[in-house]
């Protein structure tokens, strides 16, 4: 296959960018996106020119470090799959392919297609745990059983690999899929019922104040998610924040 | 030569750790709150260690070069994590998890450390439900557990195949909450670049923001290194892009011992490589070999159908299908452990029997496994169970519940559909069992640097028995480091904070500035990655899954070499001031290119057959691995010499006081 890529470049975070076309060879369609992108960069480095930087470690779906916006969709055209998971054989011979970072307020571009998430990170601090110590002088993991529905959707939400896509899918750069999928997590076990109002009181503050925007229930979220994660934990967060704000 | 002083406790085998706890050092919280601690790496093992040690007063600063520290490749472990809980009530205790651990090794683990293990395995899975990590449960709402390698019970707790990733989701979270109250400051997009030593004891690291280029001087009592292995010396392996030895590395060059550097561990169920175009390999969970069975055709006419695209597998009959496994080792079946299944699929492959173009691949097949589930489904529904079309669709329901998103994976990068079409697996890189010595406290011979999880080397042996890691990862740092460094740091009570003004700290950032400048100033006519790969297909022919004395001698001659030509004509594009990638990668591929020699020095030291370790000139006539139990119950640790040929060995000799030595039979 032989492609056209435009590729956003910017030097750092206060640079300015733009987007530029680098026509690439003999794309083999079994190759993952990457991969594609490894053999550019080897291309333009053997050309004297600054390889793109872009973010990836794992290359299995499941660090959520990779974060290309593609042809207008996080992760690109394929579903259920992170940019490390797209292969070239879901583009064609003689495509152009737009290559954009995740864009949102919240997460400034690092460098060409590296974005920095930390607010990510600064939204769990504030509340994403369960206030327990790491004694082990706990009781045995028995002692409580849990239903098997709510276990299993406590580990859906919490399959949240904490891309980014979500917020870079939404129109109003919201992070409420997030979010709530933490909470959800959190709140339908008994270890982490206990400080549930407090938890969803403080995150969505500093979800807040690290400038996401609103949740408008587009669900574009949802359809971009590449762990799938629903809606439904929005909803839930919702009536988590109000029953939680109800108590003062 | 001397010999290692492991500083096991005296005493019984299993009152060894309760003993040792109640008689070492402690530090008071008011004097927790005068120490730094310093914890390289945010996977299993320096989340928890980091957590636990702030929770229990010290001041840590911990480091991650990924952009959060949920993003260390802990995060990939997919099967599950053993613990001795019985809760399967089918015969497991702390003395069976431990004898499995120790045999599944091959004897080369050091008795004492595993039986600790064994004993704190229970308190992690106690630990981690109190953190609100979301295991597998049955309908009754209790804990589930599957079958692992090696092992006749199971004991093995999963998050369906995504295990490593609520663990350390968990272990992130204890993270987090103590991040929130300031006891953790967190360094993400940072590489520790050196350890600094000041009177022989470690008081700090030099660290590079990786986004801005900034040297950073770190001081503090005691450096933890939780780095992880090193399988991605080989380039290809199911490590992540940037999973790399340097932290180990560095250290090793400052005086740590570097540990049986040759066990690595060569996973048998990976997807097979498709082009030269690959960047890395990925793990099929081994916990399918529950429920898939292996096989190869038994004719090669149909072996050369398939690769003609003329025959699909499920075209062949039951009697044409070699189950190489289960014919080999009836007791095991398919969970023997993964050193015998990946030689056992090399065997085949290499007779000729490969089921893909390249001839290096094998069968996985789930379609006994899809049938059993859905008659029990039909049976349990009182539906028809002859109906096939039925009992495809509920079995194939069961294996979706189980593995769903393994599949996925496996039709996204093969694009062929697992439900239907077997499996094509072959044998990858996977864990380094080898790593940097530490002593029973898990600390390496430099005082006051620790070694913990991957990153070390004591508890596996020359092999590591499925759903092990992640037990490890969190006994070393939840349950055994906090306790053990506390012994060292009652010493430095009064020593007050680190002065990054020493000149230690002057000559260590000088050397770090200028090795960077010396890749950056070099614009020589190759890239990184044509060495890495190179280095990688040396590993992989002469140092991989068998071994032999003239290729491992080649391979440090070709090593060599190839370092030689590395520093003489790779090209680093870009400045030291910016977001450099290939920058980064520059500086862990030259580490890999020391280790490599090393570790085919170490695996041509020992001659015997061990584990992960096959010496060709060490087998029986059935072609089973053998070893030397007479000259080789020792782990072999290294110390730095400059050229890796130079290194100088030091033995640790293995004596075993509860278990009886035996040969390793899982037929």
């Amino acid at each position: 296959m032989n492609l056209n890529l435009k590729i956003w470049r910017q030097a750092n975070t206060t640079a300015q960018g733009k987007m530029e076309t680098y026509p690439i060879e003999n794309v083999s369609p079994d190759m993952s996106f990457l991969e594609m992108m490894d053999v550019l960069n080897e291309q333009l480095i053997n050309k004297g020119i600054d390889p793109v930087a872009f973010d990836h470690d794992c290359r299995e779906g499941i660090c959520g470090m990779c974060s290309m916006y593609i042809n207008g969709e996080a992760h690109g055209p394929d579903r259920l799959v992170t940019t490390c998971q797209l292969h070239m054989r879901k583009f064609k011979d003689g495509e152009t392919i737009t290559i954009e970072p995740f864009r949102a307020n919240a997460f400034p571009v690092v460098k060409d297609l590296a974005v920095d998430r930390s607010a990510f990170d600064r939204i769990q601090h504030a509340g994403g745990f369960v206030s327990v110590n790491t004694s082990g002088n706990t009781q045995d993991a028995n002692a409580i059983p849990i239903n098997k529905h709510d276990a299993d959707n406590a580990f859906d939400a919490a399959t949240c690999i904490g891309c980014g896509a979500c917020v870079a899918s939404c129109k109003n750069a919201s992070a409420m899929l997030f979010v709530s999928a933490k909470v959800s997590q959190y709140a339908l076990l008994p270890q982490g019922k206990v400080e549930a109002a407090d938890r969803v009181l403080n995150m969505v503050k500093q979800m807040d104040e690290e400038g996401f925007g609103n949740c408008t229930n587009t669900g574009a979220c949802e359809v971009e998610c590449p762990k799938g994660i629903s809606l439904e934990n929005i909803a839930r967060m919702n009536r988590e924040y109000l029953a939680a704000s109800a108590k003062g | 030569m001397t010999n290692l002083d492991s500083k096991i406790p005296k005493g019984p085998l299993s009152d060894k750790w309760t003993n040792h706890k109640s008689h070492i050092n402690l530090v008071s919280p008011a004097n927790k709150r005068l120490i730094d601690v310093i914890v390289v790496g945010t996977g299993l093992a320096g989340a928890s260690a980091a957590a636990t040690l702030a929770e229990l007063g010290y001041n840590v600063k911990a480091f991650c070069f990924q952009d959060s520290p949920r993003r260390a490749h802990s995060i990939a472990a997919q099967g599950g994590i053993n613990a001795a809980k019985n809760y399967q009530g089918d015969g497991d205790s702390t003395y069976r998890l431990f004898y499995d651990t120790i045999k599944g090794g091959d004897y080369r683990s050091r008795e004492a450390n595993v039986h600790r293990l064994a004993e704190v395995s229970t308190n992690i899975i106690d630990q981690c439900v109190a953190q609100g990590v979301p295991f597998a449960r049955d309908y009754g709402g209790l804990l589930d557990n599957r079958s692992f390698g090696g092992v006749l019970v199971s004991r093995t707790f999963y998050a369906k195949g995504q295990t490593g990733q609520q663990l350390l989701l968990g272990a992130y979270s204890a993270m987090n909450r103590q991040i929130g109250r300031g006891k953790i400051k967190i360094y993400n997009r940072h590489e520790m670049m050196d350890l600094v030593l000041v009177d022989g004891k470690a008081r700090g690291i030099i660290a590079r923001n990786l986004v801005t280029g900034q040297i950073e001087r770190h001081g503090a009592h005691a450096v933890v290194v939780a780095s992880g292995g090193y399988g991605n010396i080989f380039f290809l392996s199911t490590n992540a892009m940037g999973s790399n030895v340097s932290a180990g590395w560095k250290i090793h060059q400052k005086g740590a011992h570097f540990a049986n550097p040759c066990f690595t561990q060569i996973h048998p169920t990976c997807i097979p490589v498709s082009g030269d175009h690959q960047s890395k390999l990925t793990l099929m969970s081994e916990s399918l070999r529950n429920d898939g069975r292996i096989w190869v055709p038994k004719n090669m006419e149909d072996v050369q159908g398939i690769r003609e695209g003329k025959l699909k597998p499920t075209d062949l009959k039951e009697e044409d299908r070699d189950y190489y496994l289960e014919r080999r080792y009836p007791a095991f079946g398919n969970l023997v452990p993964r050193d015998v299944a990946s030689r056992a699929a090399k065997e085949r492959c290499d007779a000729g029997f490969g089921v893909n173009k390249t001839g290096e691949a094998v069968y996985l097949d789930f379609v006994a496994a899809i049938t059993r589930y859905g008659k029990e489904q039909a049976h349990v529904k009182g539906l028809d169970e002859d109906d096939t079309v039925l009992v495809k669709k509920l079995g194939q329901e069961v294996v979706r519940s189980k593995y769903g998103n393994l599949f996925q994976m496996y039709e996204k990068i093969v694009d062929q559909n697992p439900y239907e079409m077997p499996m094509m697996i072959y044998p990858a890189v996977h864990y380094t069992m080898g790593g940097v010595w530490v002593d029973y406290n898990l600390m390496t011979s430099i005082p006051g640097c620790y070694a913990i999880g991957e990153a070390n080397f004591s508890d596996h042996g020359a092999n590591r028995l499925g759903a092990s890691a992640l037990m490890q990862g969190l006994a070393d740092g939840y349950f055994v480091l906090p306790y053990t460094i506390g012994d060292y740091l009652s010493n430095d009570i009064r020593t007050g904070p680190i002065s990054t003004d020493a000149p230690e700290f002057d000559a260590a950032e000088k050397t770090v500035k200028d090795k960077i400048h010396l890749f950056l100033t070099n614009k020589g006519k190759n890239s990184v990655d044509h060495y890495h790969k190179k280095l990688g297909k040396i590993m992989w022919d002469k140092c991989g899954m068998s071994r032999n004395a003239k290729g491992l001698k080649e391979a440090m001659a070709e090593i060599k070499a190839l370092r030689e030509d590395f520093y003489k004509n790779v090209n680093v594009p870009g400045t030291d001031s910016e977001f450099n990638e290939q920058l980064a990668k520059a500086g862990r591929v030259s580490d890999f290119l020391e280790l490599g020699e090393l570790f085919a020095k170490d695996a041509l030291e020992r001659l015997e057959s061990c584990g992960g370790h096959f010496r060709e000139e060490s087998q029986t006539p059935e072609g089973e691995a053998m070893r030397d139990d007479q000259n080789f119950t020792f782990v072999s640790a290294w110390e730095y010499k400059g050229e890796p040929a130079d290194a100088v060995l030091h033995k640790e000799e293995l004596n075993y006081e509860e278990i009886e030595v035996k040969t390793r039979s899982y037929k």
